[in-house]
């Protein structure tokens, strides 16, 4: 054979090799995370882990039910806050804006994707614990330091909008012109067409993005932890300070070796954020992928 | 007026002022920081390591962050790209587009984008254990390749995507192999590879989740891979904690540096696809 033929055969077997390896990370991931998670699993079920509140790691307890309502409060915020600005900015983007303001707002919306996490953080340390604690809190509550699940909602929901805008962006691009043009040509206004039919019919793919954007959300660690004021209790308000599960892992990698089942917990912890994040992930992955694959 | 009217002109009222906050948040943003860090940003930080008390507020800088990002990031960029690039050829050029094993990986892969940087550091993290390494310099850089072969992927697959299907049919025509007819494709996609470069290395230097179990922290430049590395991000959160009004400046400066980089980057990126895309087929 020739030297071709067996150079292009065998580049072939290593890059199946490498595609195979590197797509099976996602079980790599769940098996390492369920296996270092066994020792705390045999100690206590499912059921007693997320549903107890007691945290005290040198005594052996560790409920997580408020690290999970603390990611749930913040999360919650977030969307609430970033979904209906994200939707009107793409349908301004798409439908309304001269080409001239499109060149300045999409570079920034690119930009913004690009920002590190813990500028997020120092930019909520400085702009929106003290807005909340000197503009917002006091009108509502006698005392509040401002660090709070809202300060980790806001800053979480700017650091989620570029992925929402590009989400719905491509969604937006899926529906054909000919059906806007239809509900045009029998006299409704933009706005009727925009409510009418575009959103009717991008529906499947904004839930999609929502989806996506929360298990985003769920997952961002270090940004959350610097405005969340990290109490393990659960939040009743938004003021309130609350402590997200990515953020009991980062706090406290530190001593994890050092307390019985503590790196076992933190671990578990891991595994629960991966497990959900997983899950959301796979449900709008394949509603995109439907969607693209009807436009084709 | 027309109801009808009314209620358009109410919602793109909406649309403008939406659009301006979440485009407007950036600015304020990098408003913010600029405004804290700039009187923080001397010549010594980014040209010192810290001395001793850097940590109360005496003398040093964060060059060992700075070097320690660097590391990382080129590391494990080098070694993603090195992983991605074979792995996008195969799935655009060496199998049928829609076969199980086709949309089982992107599928997977778009998962995988989606996996959040404090699991991988958890992973990570077990892996090194398992290994039976120390959080090191090599530990990060692992770890963050981990991270950024989605994003290299992902950006890559798209970029093979654009390529028509022509240009490898002529290949192909005149008798190449499949990889002579990737080597075609590759040379024509150059900017896309060099954007999903800069796409991960902006990623990679950014992150802080995924190292700060993996590669540890150092007030010294590490000087081989089995030595533990401060990075960039980590250093702001550790110097932001400090209750010291000095350290916290520093923390600010920091930042300063680090948007500064990111800000370079981004920059780099759109500069290179208007520059090749111009001879684009």
């Amino acid at each position: 054979m020739q030297w071709r033929l067996v150079k292009d055969k065998s580049l072939s077997k290593i890059m199946l090799l490498l595609t195979v390896v590197t797509l099976s990370l996602v079980l790599f991931i769940a098996v390492g995370l369920y296996y270092r998670s066994i020792p705390i699993l045999q100690n206590n079920s499912w059921g007693s882990l997320l549903g107890s509140s007691v945290w005290e790691p040198i005594k052996g307890n560790f409920g997580f039910f408020p690290f999970i309502m603390g990611t749930l409060w913040v999360t919650l915020i977030a969307i609430v806050i970033a979904l209906p600005l994200c939707l009107l900015t793409t349908i301004y983007i798409k439908e309304y804006a001269p080409s001239s303001v499109k060149k300045v707002i999409i570079p920034l919306v690119n930009i913004l994707a690009g920002i590190p996490p813990v500028i997020f953080g120092v930019w909520g340390v400085l702009f929106i614990v003290p807005l909340i604690q000197k503009y917002i809190a006091p009108s509502f509550v006698e005392f509040s330091t401002g660090y709070s699940v809202l300060a980790g909602g806001i800053v979480l929901a700017v650091m989620i909008s570029p992925l929402i805008v590009s989400i719905i962006t491509e969604v937006f691009n899926t529906i054909p012109q000919e059906l806007k043009d239809a509900s045009l040509s029998l006299g409704s206004t933009k706005w009727e067409t925009i409510k009418k039919v575009v959103l009717k019919k991008a529906k499947p793919g904004i839930i999609a993005a929502t989806v996506l954007a929360i298990s985003r959300a769920f997952g961002e660690t270090i940004a959350v932890l610097m405005v969340c004021g990290n109490v393990p209790k659960v939040p009743h308000s938004v003021l309130d300070p609350g402590y997200p599960l990515p953020a009991l892992i980062a706090n406290n990698y530190g001593e994890m070796l050092s307390i019985p089942l503590y790196d076992s917990a933190l671990l578990y912890a891991a595994l629960i954020l991966f497990i959900i994040i997983l899950f959301f992930n796979l449900i709008s992955r394949i509603i995109l992928h439907r969607l693209e694959r009807k436009q084709n | 007026m027309n109801k009808r009217i009314f209620e358009e002109l109410f919602f793109k009222g909406l649309m403008i002022l939406a659009t301006t906050l979440v485009a407007g948040s950036l600015l304020l943003i990098v408003g913010t920081i600029l405004y804290k860090g700039l009187p923080y940003l001397t010549l010594d930080m980014v040209t010192k390591t810290p001395d001793g008390g850097f940590y109360i507020g005496k003398e040093g800088g964060v060059l060992n962050a700075i070097v320690g990002s660097f590391y990382i990031a080129t590391g494990s960029t080098l070694l993603g790209l090195l992983i991605s690039i074979p792995v996008s050829i195969y799935l655009n050029f060496y199998i049928k587009q829609q076969s199980f094993l086709s949309n089982a990986a992107r599928l997977s892969f778009d998962v995988l984008f989606g996996i959040p940087s404090i699991v991988y550091g958890a992973f990570g993290f077990i892996i090194m254990i398992y290994l039976g390494m120390r959080a090191s310099l090599l530990g990060g850089i692992i770890t963050v390749t981990l991270l950024v072969i989605p994003i290299m992927i992902r950006t890559l697959d798209e970029i093979m995507g654009t390529v028509p299907k022509e240009l490898r049919d002529a290949a192909f025509s005149l008798g190449a192999t499949r990889w002579e007819a990737s080597k075609v494709v590759l040379r024509q996609i150059l900017p896309g590879i060099i954007t999903a470069i800069l796409l991960s290395f902006g990623r990679a230097i950014g992150d802080v989740a995924s190292v700060m179990f993996t590669a540890g922290f150092s007030d010294n430049i590490p000087i081989s891979p089995d030595e533990p590395a401060a990075t960039l991000p980590l250093a702001i959160f550790f110097q932001l904690g400090s209750s010291v009004p000095e350290v916290q400046g520093r923390a600010y400066a920091s930042a300063l540096i680090l948007t500064i980089i990111v800000l370079a980057i981004t920059l780099l990126i759109n500069l290179v696809s208007k520059k090749f895309s111009k001879h684009k087929i």
